[in-house]
């Protein structure tokens, strides 16, 4: 599956659009029995634990809309954008989609 | 005594989160600072959507996240000028390092892969709320810095 926020495929062209796929996860965003991220929210910096359940869920994410868009036959997903969006408090959504289109 | 011990505690955290934050910020200004310079020969682009598809074998999505919060005491600076109103600069600082940080990681990443260049790049910020319970504002925020990189 080759993935690009571009309208096509480099060295390859479309010969089928399969129409739009997404894949989204919502998670929570305060883990309180992370302890340790809380120390950092005192000292300011990065929140190493915050960050890797972040990219677990855009994986996650984009494991959905791939699964869409191989349920299409598709072979390629093209223009995705991610977006993210606070459904309820304390909760965040992040979301994927793209266009499924088959190159050659 | 409680609320004289609660205030104690306060003005503890207060010059904790001082010192450390600006300890903290220094060294990663620092970090992005050299990397940035090490980085700066490849090329980053925010068009390439609409234009003709660059010749190229083989193109990938790259993603650079982080998630960045800013210290006590600048939380409550930033709470205080939120009073008065006008420019906090404090955010400014954090929203910066967060992208640049995005940023960078997004780029390592191509380069690890052999990329030639990046297209098409995007910027996502999204606050998470601060700490439980108080409505100081976004004491945190998420970045996805994201683009196709070409090879």
């Amino acid at each position: 599956m080759i993935l690009t926020t571009l309208e096509g495929v480099p060295g390859k062209t479309i010969v089928e659009h399969y129409g739009l796929v997404q894949g989204s996860t919502i998670r929570a965003k305060h883990i309180g029995k992370d302890i340790l991220a809380s120390l950092k929210n005192l000292v300011g910096g990065e929140l190493k634990a915050y960050t890797e359940l972040l990219q677990e869920s855009r994986q996650e994410a984009v494991e959905r809309m791939v699964a869409q868009a191989q349920e299409l036959e598709a072979n390629a997903v093209v223009n995705i954008r991610f977006a993210t969006s606070s459904v309820a408090q304390g909760a965040a959504e992040l979301f994927a989609y793209g266009t499924a289109v088959k190159v050659e | 005594m409680d609320g004289l011990f609660e205030f104690l505690i306060f003005l503890v955290l207060l010059v904790v989160g001082y010192f450390s934050g600006n300890y903290f910020e220094r060294q990663h200004y620092k970090s992005i600072r050299e990397r940035e310079r090490k980085t700066r020969y490849f090329p980053v682009a925010t068009f390439g959507a609409t234009m003709p598809l660059p010749d190229a074998q083989e193109a990938e999505l790259v993603v650079g996240s982080v998630v960045i919060s800013i210290d006590y005491f600048k939380m409550i600076s930033a709470a205080l000028r939120g009073l008065v109103g006008g420019r906090i600069k404090v955010y400014e600082s954090l929203l910066d390092r967060g992208r640049r940080e995005a940023l960078l990681r997004m780029k390592e990443d191509a380069i690890a892969w052999g990329a030639t260049e990046i297209l098409n790049v995007r910027l996502e910020t999204a606050a998470i709320g601060g700490r439980s319970g108080s409505n100081s504002g976004p004491g945190t925020i998420e970045v996805i810095a994201y683009g196709t990189a070409v090879r």
